[in-house]
Parts: C-alpha cells; structure tokens; sequence
C-alpha cells in the first residue's frame, strides 16, 4: 500500500481500486470470451499468490532445460502465436526473441517493470499479484534465446510490487524451479527510466537515461551482449502461450493483434482501475464493464502521457487495437486510457501534462530540452486564455520541429499530445480566446505531482 | 553510394557551425539546434558535408554511408 498517491492521473490509487473483468467478479471459470487470462490468479482478497497455488493454477512449467531444436519450437510457438509487446511499441515478440536468440553471443534477459508512465498500472499489478506469471515468462524467454541470466527490472518507488517480486524470486530459489539466474533490479522511479535503452544504460552502471540508438539493446546491450528487453504483460502472456499453445491464443482479440491485454481505466470511470480485455474492443464496451463514466465525458486520453486525445464521439466505437486506432491518429501504447472528467478543461490538462513530460526530460537532447520547455509553456499560455492566433501556430511549428530529434522518443510523445490536444479542444480554445481563462484551471490537477527533488534522481 | 547526414543528439551541444557551413542542407531551430534534410546528401554539396562533419567541435555530425 506504499505506492506513492502522487503518481496516478487521480488521487484515487488504482492498485487499490482494481476491479476484475466484470465476467469474472462472480467466479473464476472462464466467460464466453475466455477472460481472464493473466488476471485468472489474481486473489480476491489481495496479496500476491503464492507459487504452489500459482502452480496448481497454470499447471507446471517445463524446467527450461531447453535444448536447441525446443528452444527453436519456442520461438516459433510464439511467432505462430501473433504475439505483440505490450510497453507501448506493440513490436512481434517472437521476431525480437530471433534477433536476440541469433545475436552470436550469449543474450542476457531483461524484463522490464519500470513502469513510468503515471496513468498505467497494469504492471505493477502484475508483479504484486502474479509474480509467478511473470518470473514463468522470464525463465520461458530465457530458455528460448539462451540466456543464463536474467533482471527483473521494477521500479525503485514500488514498493509492493518490489516486495512481491523479492518474495517470488526467494520461493523460486528454494524449490530449484529455474535453470536462468535471476536478480531483481530497483530502477529509479522516473518517467523515462523504462526506455530501453534507459534502462539497460541503467543496468550497465550508468543514469538511468536513454542512449543513442543504433546499438539497440538487441544488438549490444547489457555487458555488450544481445539483451531481449521485454515488458512485464509481455512475459507473462508469453508463460500462458507456452501452457496452452498459440491457437488458444489467438482464439480472442484480432488478426493483427491476438489475444488478451490489460488496460488501466483511471479518469471519469466509475470502477477505475486495471482490467483484461480481448484485444479490438470497442472503448464503450471496455467502459461498461467498469461501470461506465461518471457524468458527460467529452474526451479520452488514449495511451496515457504518450498519448493522444480523442473527442467522445470518435473514442467510444473505435476499437482498441493498434490497426483500428492508428486510422483515428492514435495508439493504445501500454494500455492507459483517462476519461477527462465533465467540466475539465482540456487545454489545462494537457498543459500539465506537457509540463510534466518537460520535466521528466532527461536533460541531454537540445530540442528535447529546450523544445519541450518551451511547448509546455505556450501550451500553459493557450490554457490560460492568452489565446493569439502567432501563438498557437509557433506551438504547431516548434510541435513539428522537435518530432524525431532526440535519442529516445521523448519529445515526439509530447509533440503528438500537443496536436491532438489542439485538434480535440479546438472549441475550448476559441472560449478561451473569447471569454478569457478558465475557471476550471484552478483545480485540482489531474497529473502527478513531481516527486521531491531527493527523489527525482537518475541513479 | 547515398551518405545522408546524421546528428548525436545527445552530442550536440548546438554549436551551429554546420548550418553555416552547409546552410543548404542543415538549418537551426530556435534554440540553435540542427533541423537536418532527412533526405541524401547531394553530390554538389559532398564536400561542404564533409568540411562540416570534420569541423564539429563536438563529433556530433556524422555521414552515414547507405549500400545500395
């Protein structure tokens, strides 16, 4: 119960407010759609669930004693399976599992809990109650790329799912489950801290900052050796492929994206928290399974910080998979969806969140710095009714300017946050022009409070 | 052989020296920093980029050489 209140778009804590996939408040036996998939083990009371009842569950793992035709059928299972990251980038697991596996040295294994982003959960939910789930996936990857060690990154502020893990990795070791070496790393709880080049500069001793790209971990990542990092859900889909094959699998979500994936509703929802959907369904279902929104919601933030905005209208059909929403001009990323509460203004949120995201920057990229800081400023200007036409366009022009021209896609995330906010609340930002700031500005803000400076390390 | 020019973001500390001396491939932001043609660097303006990558007083510029 230590995670810090600050970091959630709301006051209210998810982790502590989790609701399972409606079909499965009433029982655990599998619903038409066969949810839930990763949250099946999930225990009612809390907790995280311990590895004989984890076992009993999911039934046993191979020991990952892969030789080296199995280790091959591994990665095919999952190639067949469709499977596809879910941190935000969507990339097909099995292709990166390839690319490490044939890396020509021995690969070593990251699996990445730093999860920055402050309108996400899924992860931390994930770790605090199935490690199992997790650590099985991290072993299973392990095995199929020939890694003899592996890190489980989890971010330093967390401090559940940092006592979950300890826990989970201590049962493991006692019963001799896995053959890979694992060790656990606390990662500084910043928003960029679970970039992956970040986090693998972080691992190799330095700041916690993304690098410069090509090499990409792949390539050349931790001790120099081909690293596969991967996102927590990830792994822990990759363990229930390995269980029950790729064509269950692929029974639920699309044809370009199989498959289950969690989302964390947080915003005007009635039951904000973390749930298990089948991928391609449509945001007004998702909803109504938490109980649908609290009052009139006008806008969606989809894919969190990095997100997009979307009016209501557009959001409520679209369904939520990367094909479909990529026509409307955004992307799910790691599954955060934020309801923009009715009398909201929408140009004040964002320019907190902008501001944020400024913040957060990691102080080595020129346009990211300066881009950023100065966006976050026009941004804060617009919301506060000092509406100019010249204004508004240098924002556009710096929005355009800064895409694709730091390290790590830092600035283009706030770049896209910042069009589609000008896109979506371009009828708030005539009011302003006209009738002066906005009442609704002195809220309460619905982004994090930055954590106090002792906190806010890179090391 | 195409080369396109490429910066280190991170190197870059915004010098400008290759907008001056390849104004025609390379201009600044507003805060100095190097908006950089995408596109391959023409043969005409061959060796300007290289005087521009040699001149770097960060190593920041780079030619990146394509096969195909």
């Amino acid at each position: 119960m230590s995670l810090n209140d600050d970091r959630w778009p709301r006051r209210q804590n998810i982790q502590e407010t989790v609701v399972l996939p409606p079909a499965s408040a009433a029982a655990a036996e599998l619903t038409e759609a066969g949810l839930p998939r990763l949250l099946a083990g999930v225990r009612r009371g809390g907790g995280a669930t311990p590895l004989r009842e984890h076992l009993h569950q999911h039934g046993p793992l191979t020991d990952g004693r892969l030789r080296g035709s199995e280790r091959s059928a591994l990665i095919e299972l999952v190639e067949r399976s469709g499977l596809r990251g879910r941190g935000g980038a969507a990339f097909p697991t099995g292709r990166k599992l390839r690319a490490v596996a044939d890396g020509g040295r021995r690969p070593v294994v990251v699996c990445n809990g730093a999860e920055g982003e402050p309108a996400s959960g899924k992860d931390k939910l994930l770790l605090t109650s199935v490690p199992h789930l997790v650590l099985d996936g991290v072993a299973l990857a392990a095995a199929a790329v020939g890694a003899s060690e592996a890190i489980v990154c989890v971010e330093r502020n967390a401090g559940d799912a940092l006592a979950a893990v300890t826990r989970a990795l201590d049962e493991r070791q006692r019963s001799r489950l896995d053959r890979v070496k694992l060790k656990l790393s606390a990662v500084p709880p910043r928003y960029l801290a679970g970039e992956e080049s970040a986090l693998v500069n972080w691992l190799n001793g330095g700041p916690a900052k993304p690098t410069v790209v090509p090499p990409r971990p792949f390539e050349r990542g931790v001790s120099g050796r081909p690293t596969l990092v991967q996102n927590v859900e990830t792994l822990a889909q990759l363990a229930l492929i390995a269980r029950h094959g790729a064509a269950w699998f692929r029974a639920i979500g699309t044809a370009d994206q199989p498959g289950s994936a969690l989302v964390t509703l947080s915003g005007a929802v009635a039951h904000p928290g973390v749930y298990e959907i089948a991928l391609g369904t449509p945001l007004g279902e998702v909803l109504a399974g938490a109980g649908g929104t609290t009052g009139q919601v006008e806008a969606f933030l989809i894919g969190g910080y990095f997100g997009s905005w979307l009016p209501a209208h557009t959001a409520l059909p679209l369904p939520l998979a990367e094909q479909g929403l990529r026509a409307a001009g955004c992307s799910l990323g790691a599954g955060a969806i934020t309801a923009l509460p009715a009398g909201w203004c929408g140009l004040v949120e964002t320019a907190r969140i902008v501001r944020y995201l400024a913040d957060e920057n990691a102080g080595q990229c020129g346009p990211c710095v300066h881009g950023l800081a100065a966006i976050a400023d026009a941004t804060a200007q617009l919301a506060r009714g000092n509406h100019n036409p010249s204004l508004e366009r240098r924002l556009l022009r710096w929005a355009g300017e800064i895409q694709g021209r730091g390290a790590c896609h830092h600035p283009d995330g706030a770049a896209r946050l910042v069009r589609s906010a000008l896109r979506t609340f371009a009828e708030e930002l005539r009011r302003h022009e006209r009738d002066g700031p906005c009442r609704t500005a002195r809220r309460n803000s619905s982004a994090p409070k930055l954590l106090p400076a002792a906190e806010r390390s890179w090391r | 052989m195409s080369v396109r020019l490429r910066v280190d973001p991170i190197a870059c500390t915004g010098h400008g020296l290759c907008a001056e001396l390849l104004p025609e491939w390379v201009r600044l932001d507003d805060w100095g920093y190097p908006i950089i043609n995408a596109d391959p660097v023409p043969g005409n303006l061959r060796a300007h980029a290289d005087r521009a990558v040699d001149t770097c007083p960060t190593l920041a510029l780079l030619l990146a050489k394509e096969r195909r």
